[in-house]
């Protein structure tokens, strides 16, 4: 049934619009985007006041399936998803077995078309296993249906692999997603090394162990000609180098995680896991670094890392739990809150990150409303106050510093390939 | 959360006075030959070490018997710990059995903190990780009091492997509370800079020269092998540059005292001959030890 999306304000960045119109959605497809479109048979979505927007990219989420279905699953971690206001989500191969494999590959795609709500798209391994060492097969795992590389979780430590990897992605075109640590560095640190690490006793990862990797990686970059992206860069320094070589002219890109703009490591809880991630809350300073990468256009997306642990994980000594928060529903609250509402970046500007942004470094052929492209949008509200609350979240998993925050404004309706995925109740 | 004591950091002035002054109370009873009151009679403590530790477990025994209760003490070796349950299933089915404390030690910076906030038992921190050590501060303090008025503008120097020290934390945060002037040496991979941020009146230096001149204490701190997660310092030069040798001694005030924690490394953090000198308080802090656990056991429990 076709659907038409009434009065909203439209924002689509890749052609430029910003104006109220509705939305005609017909046959999984954008049909129009125009002012008293008519509708004959179709449902009507009153869009007043609300802002109608492509359908948001997360181009990082670990949905644990296959091997960890305790903490997530393709169908929960997807339901997430469309409660966050995303449309497309771009899952990371860190897996039990690790996506490193066009089986595995094509078992998560079909995973998802039976039973996700929202587009999955699956990241292949860099390294057979994650393990650094071997290239995967990623010429098969692209034809199966991965977008990108990376071995998320883990960093390429090895730069003569590394620098293969990125000669071998670039003849197919894949970008090479690096999550940067140098595991030397950051060795047995539990939070950001500073003042509260020494407070509290818990061994540091220091800002100079993410910093040292995306140098590196930089270089190769520019030595292979590679699509290179940072995944949730949280540094100073990093921002700096990553747009340096951006406008050095390199292929290279980055994302920004919403906890890591929102939060820094004074405001974690003493001792609670519900704060422990890779990378760490940094510091106040890394944190406004952050903003202002993200208002000046160094950073190119926001993705959540949404990473998901189950209770009995989390509740450990805090040396003992594993890194990682859910993110997938708060990220827009937090992204209005920490960017929009601040005064930090425009709306149209936000949209981008969450479309146009990714987009442009994945080319899923989607982030627009333009006619005749997947009908994916993203309805929300920058203004309706809401509560999160953890224990209704549809993600499997609790792990979430924003329990019991309030947001103005986040999303209302879902719709993927012309279809509703989930609607504010 | 149930009122334990999981660190100085969070005491004020009057709640430490409070303890310390109890523990004074409590001084003379160690050497009178019936050393049993009844404060404690029917209560139940257990001693939870997942850390092996002869003194502070010891000491944390003997002072709830000397107040008429009952103690249990369990090794991390040997118990359920050993058979993977976890820390809070360990916790809970000790709580179940209604002790009316926990003493904890353990080598997770946090883990008494985190646990306090899952259980209904009072808990009192007997060291965790790298983080605080309340009892051994309280103790130290004790003993300085002993032999001066007040600790106000006393001039303390800290030295060793600061970084890795729940000892140093938790003498920092009461010294600080306390006015004292605070002197943190060691070599400078073992002295990140944001201690000066720890506490008022803190001040680094990496010249153990320096930290003695006119100091009225020297806490000598161990030198952690089993906490070093790497070469932090080449372990042959330690003592060359850390060791305090008696010909320091000249360097502070002439009745400066020399404390230790214990257990002592001759030869590594002090020489034998500053371990047995005159002005080393290290046996009197052994004996504070019992006093002032004694102190914290009433006021947590009593």
């Amino acid at each position: 049934m076709p659907i038409v999306i009434r009065n909203g304000r439209v924002i689509d960045p890749a052609s430029q619009t910003d104006c109220t119109a509705d939305v005609l959605i017909s046959r999984g497809r954008i049909v129009a985007v125009a002012p008293n479109l008519a509708a004959p048979d179709g449902e009507v979505f009153d869009a007043t006041g609300l802002v109608v927007a492509p359908g948001f990219i997360d181009m990082h989420v670990h949905l644990r399936e296959p091997g960890f279905e305790h903490a997530e699953t393709i169908e929960s971690g997807a339901r997430a998803a469309a409660a966050g206001g995303f449309t497309s989500v771009c899952a990371m191969p860190n897996t039990k077995p690790v996506n490193d494999s066009a089986t595995v590959t094509s078992y998560i795609v079909e995973r998802a078309r039976r039973l996700a709500p929202v587009n999955v798209f699956p990241v292949g391994a860099i390294t057979k296993g994650s393990a650094g060492e071997e290239l995967a097969a990623i010429g098969a795992m692209k034809a199966a249906g991965a977008v990108a590389i990376s071995d998320d979780g883990l960093p390429v430590m090895n730069a003569r692999v590394m620098r293969r990897a990125m000669e071998f992605a670039r003849s197919y075109e894949l970008p090479i997603i690096q999550h940067c640590e140098d595991l030397n560095l950051s060795a047995g640190g539990d939070m950001n090394e500073g003042a509260r690490s020494v407070r509290w006793g818990l061994r540091g990862i220091p800002a100079a162990s993410e910093d040292v990797m995306v140098a590196r990686d930089l270089v190769l970059a520019q030595l292979t000609g590679a699509r290179y992206h940072v995944a949730h860069i949280s540094t100073n320094n990093a921002v700096a180098m990553v747009d340096y070589a951006r406008r050095q002219g390199l292929r290279v890109t980055c994302e920004a995680a919403p906890h890591h703009f929102t939060l820094t490591d004074e405001d974690m809880a003493a001792y609670d896991s519900d704060y422990k991630m890779k990378p760490p809350l940094r510091s106040v300073r890394d944190r406004a670094a952050l903003v202002e990468g993200i208002a000046a256009g160094a950073v190119t997306a926001i993705a959540t890392d949404h990473a998901p642990h189950p209770g009995s994980e989390k509740m450990q000594e805090f040396e003992r739990c594993p890194f990682g928060i859910i993110g997938l529903e708060t990220a827009l609250g937090l992204s209005l809150a920490g960017l929009v509402h601040s005064g930090k970046i425009t709306l149209v500007r936000l949209v981008e990150l969450f479309t146009t942004g990714p987009e442009s470094i994945l080319r899923l052929g989607r982030g627009t409303l333009a006619a005749g492209a997947p009908a994916d949008v993203t309805i929300f509200s920058t203004e309706m106050n809401w509560t999160y609350d953890v224990n209704q979240s549809f993600s499997r998993s609790r792990n979430s510093p924003f329990h019991g925050r309030t947001f103005r404004g986040g999303p209302v309706a879902t719709i993927v390939s012309g279809e509703f995925a989930w609607r504010r109740e | 959360m149930p009122a334990g004591l999981l660190g100085i950091e969070e005491l004020d002035r009057a709640e430490i006075e409070a303890i310390l002054a109890r523990a004074k109370d409590f001084q003379p009873i160690q050497s009178q030959s019936l050393k049993k009151l009844d404060t404690l009679r029917g209560k139940m403590i257990v001693n939870l070490f997942y850390e092996a530790s002869t003194r502070t477990r010891t000491s944390f025994e003997i002072a709830a018997k000397r107040l008429g209760g009952d103690a249990v003490s369990i090794t991390a070796a040997g118990s359920s710990v050993s058979k993977g349950e976890s820390l809070v299933d360990t916790l809970n089915t000790l709580a179940a059995m209604r002790p009316d404390a926990i003493v904890m030690r353990h080598a997770a910076s946090g883990a008494p903190h985190f646990l306090a906030r899952h259980l209904p038992t009072p808990i009192i921190n007997a060291g965790d990780g790298t983080h605080e050590h309340p009892t051994q501060a309280l103790l130290d303090a004790r003993t300085i009091l002993d032999r001066r008025p007040s600790l106000e503008g006393l001039k303390v120097a800290i030295i060793g492997d600061i970084a890795h020290s729940r000892v140093a934390r938790s003498n920092v945060h009461l010294l600080g509370k306390f006015g004292a002037r605070i002197v943190l040496c060691g070599p400078a991979s073992l002295l990140p800079a944001e201690l000066a941020e720890l506490a008022p009146g803190v001040s680094l230096t990496t010249d153990i020269r320096e930290a003695i001149r006119d100091a009225d204490v020297i806490m000598m701190l161990r030198v952690q092998l089993e906490r070093q997660h790497e070469a932090s310092f080449p372990a042959s030069e330690y003592f060359r540059f850390y060791g305090l040798q008696l010909e320091h001694l000249d360097l502070a005030r002439p009745d400066a005292i020399v404390m230790h924690p214990g257990p002592i490394n001759r030869g590594r953090e002090l020489s034998s001959e500053v371990a047995d000198f005159q002005r080393s308080v290290i046996l009197n802090q052994v004996e504070n030890g019992i006093a002032v656990r004694m102190a914290v056991l009433e006021r947590v429990i009593g």
